[in-house]
């Protein structure tokens, strides 16, 4: 079985093959070349990109427990329309992933669709109640590949100690989700000027960056490696940079909500804006946007949050926190390439190569031979209302639903097989 | 100049004219609750419901008053703000309530931004009468419509309002009525009860009591609640009073003739002396009869356009 595919942009993390061709045996891509080799099937692609498969660091399946927002099934489609090939589900399930059972579970029902690789998030504490450590080394054996309570921090700070320096043995790491509770307290947006007019409770950037620094000294304590999920503030970044030039070793993610909306959005009370953490100033989108761009944020990770339309559709402070990200993922990363603010190449760097770098999976993050045949075919013109028709997903908790997007995957490719197009 | 909308969500979005559109017909209204047979026959049929998701006795006493003196039918629905322990969701109960061909809501509510949402998704007119710490719109037109009473204007005076700003809903509709309008706006109170960002309200930010009263034609003190005393807001009532409760000392920095209101219920003792809630200088009581004026002319106005 082999496929060619031709006359492609192809563009890796670091360069940019311009009219070339892949052929694809098997699983594997067997090799990138201005020749035309023979194969069984060719497609034409004259004018689109092709990228690595995008791994999504952060997303939520609901699966098990809460299948009426999403499972897997419907969340690999939401993938793979996404041109995500990798994704990791956080552990916020029902029963919460805290032991080796509910991953293979996980792992098992992903294989039986077939459409992605699955990496499931660990919790880091047993029920994430924050205080007893999970079998973390039992979890990564039945396939799970980093701990994290996402959703809710880890508050008491012994237990983030310990559970950064048990992690260790096994080289794998923690994913913190920074957040001083207390702080936030009963917040629902920023705690800032829209915060003031509209009379809905703050939650402060500094609620975030209280923890993201504690976590940050915890790795420099236990020498150990921590990941912070969806950076949202410029204060936050500040912490990170003095991070990494102390050497401590830290990295982290943005979400494409963060660096596309701010807190004005929020001024009609649309609870499709509302997210945690939530969406802050016009200069934290710009931060963010400058250190995707610097190398400052290593990976765009969607927090895709799928939530029932009845848990949205209620009063503001009642309303369910998160965003859909998987199928917004592409047109609003493009959008910051068609804006000059981004490059294709780090485009790739940021949605697939640091990402297959930070999870060790060295197969995969870049077009090449002996790689992965994951592969995803961009057409970044092609304009579409996200309707219920392309939407994949069981939830439409997104303010773009409904609205025109620019940019799509055209195909996607898993283990060379196609596992969607359009 | 008339207004035009279907309901009455705050005085945020509203414009100058439409404020003091509604505040004249207010005063128009005035009259009728000084009559022998206080009732006048404009809104009969027309079925008014009161809906309150939040406790209220003199708020919804006043929409009741004002809706029986128009000849409205009023009804009262009173539940609690949190639908997930009734089971049923906010809109399911509205849409209920709308089945029963009710024309006019008055809604309160304990979230920011709830009635918007009711408003959003009923073809009946909304009021609201106030929804979290975000708006309660009448309020501000009955202080208003007391100001001018007493002050025979509006623009240019000097306002101070003190007390609990972050959570009030009475100080972000007279804010936003306020600087339409023209009014000059002072703000004081604990800096835990100030917003972290308070630009939005383009008003000055008094360093103490005496500097928020100084030249000021007005005094609004607003309502402490009790249950804020026992939280990390605030040490004590003792500790408020002596700091950003009005006394007639502190009073002295302000205007001779300044006005001294309140939206009540007062706690005598805390944010107000008993002294100044029942000196001459006092209108609070003029506000409780003003607010059935107000909400007369709210009603009427809203009923004209469904």
């Amino acid at each position: 079985m082999s496929l060619l595919l031709k006359n492609l942009k192809i563009v890796n993390h670091d360069k940019i093959l311009e009219n070339t061709n892949i052929l694809i045996e098997k699983s594997h891509i067997k090799a990138v070349t201005g020749e035309s080799p023979e194969a069984k099937e060719i497609i034409d692609l004259s004018g689109f990109y092709a990228v690595p498969g995008l791994i999504d660091m952060h997303v939520h399946f609901r699966d098990p427990g809460l299948e009426y927002k999403e499972d897997i099934f419907s969340g690999s489609k939401a993938a793979v329309a996404g041109g995500v090939t990798t994704c990791l589900p956080m552990a916020n399930t029902k029963p919460v992933n805290d032991n080796s059972a509910i991953t293979k579970y996980m792992i098992d029902k992903s294989k039986q669709c077939g459409l992605i690789d699955l990496y499931p998030v660990g919790a880091i504490t047993k029920g994430m109640k924050g205080e007893e450590l999970t079998e973390m080394g039992d979890m990564l054996e039945a396939g799970a590949i980093a701990f994290s309570d996402d959703g809710l921090p880890v508050m008491n700070s012994e237990v983030m100690r310990r559970a950064l320096e048990y992690i260790k043995t096994f080289d794998s790491f923690i994913i913190s989700h920074s957040e001083d509770k207390h702080l936030a307290g009963k917040g629902v947006i920023h705690d800032g000027k829209v915060a003031t007019i509209t009379g809905l409770k703050g939650i402060p950037a500094e609620a975030e960056e209280i923890m993201i620094i504690r976590d940050i000294l915890l790795a420099k304590l236990t020498k150990s490696r921590i990941h912070i999920a969806h950076v949202s503030t410029r204060g936050s970044l500040k912490l990170i940079k003095w991070a990494k030039e102390e050497g401590i070793n830290v990295t982290c993610e943005a979400a494409p909500h963060h660096f596309t909306f701010d807190e004005n959005s929020l001024l009609e009370y649309n609870t499709n804006y509302k997210m945690n953490p939530p969406l802050r100033e016009p200069e934290d989108v710009k931060a963010i946007i400058d250190g995707l761009k610097s190398g400052l944020i290593d990976t765009i990770a969607t927090d895709h949050a799928p939530h029932h339309i009845d848990e949205k559709f209620v009063e503001f402070d009642l309303a369910a926190f998160g965003i859909t990200g998987l199928q917004t993922l592409i047109p609003l990363t493009l959008k910051l390439v068609k804006e000059n603010k981004l490059t294709w190449q780090d485009f790739v760097r940021l949605t697939s190569y640091t990402p297959s770098k930070i999870l060790n999976l060295s197969d995969r993050g870049e077009i090449k031979e002996g790689k992965l045949a994951d592969i995803t075919i961009i057409d970044p013109v092609y304009t579409y209302i996200f309707d219920e028709k392309t939407n994949k997903s069981k939830s439409v908790n997104n303010p773009l639903f409904g609205k025109e997007l620019t940019g799509i995957a055209k195909l996607t490719i898993k283990n060379g097989k196609i596992v969607h197009k359009i | 100049m008339a207004y035009v909308r279907k309901d009455l969500v705050g005085l945020k979005d509203l414009s100058k004219d439409e404020i003091l559109f509604i505040l004249d017909q207010a005063e128009k209204f005035k009259e009728i609750n000084q009559r022998d047979v206080k009732k006048v026959p404009t809104l009969k049929g027309k079925t008014i419901v009161n809906l309150f998701f939040e406790p209220s006795t003199r708020t919804r006493t006043s929409f009741e008053i004002a809706g029986k003196r128009l000849s409205a039918d009023t009804i009262n629905f009173t539940s609690s703000s949190s639908s997930t322990t009734k089971g049923e969701t906010l809109i399911d109960t509205v849409k209920n309530i709308e089945s029963m061909n009710s024309d006019i809501f008055v809604v309160r509510h304990a979230f920011s931004g709830s009635v918007k949402f009711i408003a959003e998704n009923t073809k009946a007119a909304v009021v609201n009468a106030g929804d979290g710490t975000n708006e309660h719109p009448t309020q501000a037109l009955l202080d208003l419509l007391t100001i001018k009473e007493h002050k025979k204007k509006l623009e240019g005076l000097n306002v101070a309002i003190i007390g609990d700003i972050t959570h009030s809903r009475v100080a972000r509709s007279n804010i936003w009525a306020m600087k339409k309008i023209g009014i000059n706006i002072k703000l004081f109170g604990p800096k835990t009860m100030l917003p972290k960002e308070t630009a939005p309200f383009d008003s000055y930010i008094a360093k103490n009591l005496e500097d928020a009263v100084e030249d000021c034609d007005v005094i609004m003190m607003l309502r402490i609640q009790k249950e804020r005393m026992s939280s990390v807001l605030l040490p004590s009532d003792r500790e408020y009073a002596k700091f950003f409760g009005l006394n007639k000392n502190k009073l002295k920095k302000a205007k001779k003739d300044a006005i001294i209101m309140h939206p009540g219920p007062i706690n005598r003792g805390v944010e107000l002396s008993s002294e100044l809630a029942d000196c001459t200088q006092s209108v609070i009581l003029d506000q409780v009869e003003n607010g059935v004026a107000a909400r007369m002319a709210v009603l009427y106005i809203l009923s004209n356009n469904i």
